[in-house]
């Protein structure tokens, strides 16, 4: 959960001050009222997240002294999780498993939403309801069913295993996040694109497809986070370090002792994961311009 | 450039609905030719018939004799300028006016000579770097043409591309398109809403309503001699005036009073078989001011001005005549598109256009002359011009 907080305040901790200072120029109470309104929400989002940075740094017996800051700083912790075999290999699956769905999953959703945005075939009301009808699907009810047909077909515990229901859940969020960014796109640009000679592949390609970038991107930020954060999947479909995401390793974490809590490695692992999300969003959010379209015609 | 020939063109939507219905139309290399009507004539669609983005239902389209009714956009080599412009908003000036050379995998020196020459001649070459997002209505509307004439084309298609533009800048643009025309050459299919715009651009206009051509000739013919009433009072600004009347020994009985008819008028009634009630057209310019009119043979009138409008030049004024109106279905669809049905009216509304030396006076009596050989006479049924000559 750490992660999705950290995205949030990223986004927001930036906006208010130029939104204070820049618009609203009607007295300082309404300055101070919002000021006071952000520093809730980043407060609320972000203590939890500082609260685990702290534990990371924290040494085993520092852990339940009730101090918001460690006593006592240490790296042991971080040092700890690399030098098992565990967590190393779990980043490694976290971070191709979820790469290679979120880039199948972005390329299937994108031609399917621009079939669904552009064109009018027959059975695209019946697609467009399967597809919500999926995203609803409790996937908790697919998890034993999924174990024995992976269990059957060789696919447990392999990556393949972890990527094939992860791009079927992470499809119907793509297709409908994309179909809403095709549809901005004027339709005209198309057809210049086509009286300017262009086939019809060639005015995806290089008309429609830059233009949805900013979708494209957004969607990818979406499914990536979608993937990385699984629990459900990586804990049910995984037995060994061969394919064992982090969120799922987190959970076979062991303390020095068995009768001792592991949280300060945990802790240090969910600092860890969360920094290629961070990256990824940063990343990104620099192409998700709004208003890239602007100009293109006449409105 | 290219001839382009519509033989029987119809388009036919799946689910029955004729927009456009046996088009013949032969449009020759370098002519400029106009599509007009109001909206939903089916202009637009025989436009993206001919440049192959809606399939042709019925018919066949020749570009230098070559039928083209299965090839693709790309395939027929015309150049199309869009109503909104369609520029590229990703790409730079330079790049969007390239587009269609780079898609024709022409060379890059050939490119950046082809896109400087267009840029030249529109005007562009200061923003040739900057975002369409950063242009103005007018520079992004020569973006757009820019890209339609940097490959060279068979041919033009122009979708009412002026029609986003503030009234001086189109008017101002309007100018530009024609000198471009003239200049390269290139046979041009342009469609408008706009008469105005179809007066003054084109070599030849054709009048579309309902998917069907109702006249193709000169804007100067169209003018002088609109073959029905639809023709009559789409073309001219401000429109012809139409009068319900009845014919009777040769004089025409209108409720601007009896006028006796022209021999030449006469006669072309007669040839046609005129019915006895019939619709009386006379544009505003063949009244005046009798007082300024020394026995040339017309009708004459009194009515009090409504409004006069003085344009330095000439003066517009609105009169009303009580009694009958004039009412046809193609009456009623102009109005509707002008947008006028819903001002009441008692009596026809008459617009006339005098000499400035007039001495009109609004809410005053004026003692009005009409042209009695100006008059054009049509059947109410049919719509059908009863004086018209070729």
């Amino acid at each position: 959960m750490s992660v999705d907080i950290d995205q949030v305040t990223d986004n927001t901790k930036p906006a208010p001050p130029a939104r204070t200072t820049g618009r609203v120029p009607s007295g300082a109470g309404k300055k101070v009222k919002w000021a006071l309104i952000d520093i809730l929400v980043v407060a609320y989002a972000l203590i939890p997240v500082l609260w685990i940075l702290s534990l990371s740094f924290k040494t085993a017996d520092g852990l339940n002294d009730k101090s918001f800051f460690p006593k006592e700083w240490t790296w042991k912790n971080y040092q700890d999780i690399f030098k098992t075999n565990e967590f190393v290999s779990a980043l490694v699956n976290s971070i191709g498993i979820a790469l290679i769905s979120t880039i199948i999953a972005v390329v299937l959703g994108t031609m399917a939403a621009y079939a669904v945005a552009r064109l009018d075939f027959p059975g695209k009301k019946a697609l467009v309801g399967v597809s919500l009808l999926i995203a609803m699907f409790p996937q908790v009810s697919l998890v034993s069913p999924l174990f024995n047909i992976e269990r059957n077909i060789g696919l447990f515990d392999t990556w393949p295993g972890l990527i094939l229901p992860y791009i079927t859940f992470a499809l119907p969020l793509a297709i409908y996040t994309l179909s809403a960014f095709f549809r901005e796109i004027p339709w005209e640009l198309e057809k210049a694109a086509k009286m300017d000679g262009a086939t019809p592949a060639q005015a995806f390609r290089k008309v429609i497809a830059p233009l949805a970038a900013p979708g494209v991107f957004t969607t990818a930020i979406l499914v990536f986070i979608f993937c990385w954060n699984d629990f459900l999947f990586a804990i049910s479909l995984t037995s060994t370090t061969s394919s064992r995401t982090v969120p799922a390793a987190l959970s076979f974490f062991t303390g020095a002792s068995q009768f001792e809590a592991p949280n300060g490695t945990i802790s240090a692992a969910a600092v860890i994961i969360t920094i290629p999300i961070i990256l990824f969003v940063l990343f990104f959010q620099r192409r998700i311009v709004a208003g890239l379209t602007s100009g293109a015609v006449k409105g | 450039m290219a001839e382009i020939v519509l033989d029987k063109i119809t388009k036919r939507y799946p689910d029955g609905a004729l927009a456009v219905s046996e088009v013949d139309l032969q449009i020759a290399d370098g002519e400029f030719i106009i599509l007009v009507g109001p909206s939903g004539c089916g202009k637009s669609t025989t436009l993206n018939m001919i440049a192959g983005l809606e399939d042709i239902s019925e018919g066949e389209l020749r570009i230098d004799g070559q039928r083209v009714n299965e090839k693709a956009p790309k395939d027929r080599d015309i150049a199309m300028v869009f109503q909104s412009y369609a520029l590229y908003p990703h790409m730079s000036v330079r790049e969007n006016m390239a587009f269609p050379l780079r898609l024709a995998k022409v060379d890059d020196a050939t490119v950046q000579a082809k896109v400087n020459e267009a840029a030249e001649i529109l005007d562009l070459v200061a923003h040739l770097d900057r975002k369409p997002g950063n242009l103005s209505g007018g520079q992004r509307q020569r973006v757009a043409m820019g890209r339609a004439i940097v490959r060279s084309p068979k041919a033009f298609l122009m979708d009412e591309p002026l029609s986003n533009l503030d009234a001086k800048l189109r008017v101002q643009m309007r100018t530009s398109v024609s000198k471009l025309q003239k200049q390269l050459g290139t046979t041009t299919v342009y469609v408008t809403h706009d008469q105005t715009e179809a007066m003054t651009l084109g070599d030849r206009v054709v009048v579309l309503r309902g998917g069907l051509v109702q006249q193709v000739g000169s804007p100067q013919f169209l003018y002088e001699q609109p073959a029905n009433l639809f023709v009559a009072g789409f073309i001219g600004s401000p429109a012809m005036n139409f009068l319900p009347g009845t014919l009777e020994n040769g004089a025409l009985n209108t409720p601007l009073g009896t006028v006796t008819l022209s021999d030449r008028i006469r006669r072309l009634a007669e040839a046609a078989n005129a019915p006895r009630e019939l619709i009386a057209g006379i544009r505003p310019e063949h009244f005046e001011d009798a007082k300024l009119v020394e026995g040339k043979p017309g009708g004459s009138f009194t009515a009090t001005v409504d409004v006069l409008e003085s344009m330095g030049s000439d003066k517009y004024a609105y009169f009303t005549v009580e009694g009958e109106t004039a009412t046809t279905a193609e009456l009623d669809e102009l109005a509707a598109d002008a947008g006028s049905t819903d001002v009441p009216a008692s009596g026809s509304s008459i617009v006339t256009r005098l000499a400035a030396s007039s001495g009109a006076v609004a809410g005053q009596p004026l003692d009005l002359w009409y042209d009695s050989d100006k008059i054009q006479l049509f059947d109410p049924a049919s719509g059908k011009n009863l004086t018209y000559t070729e």
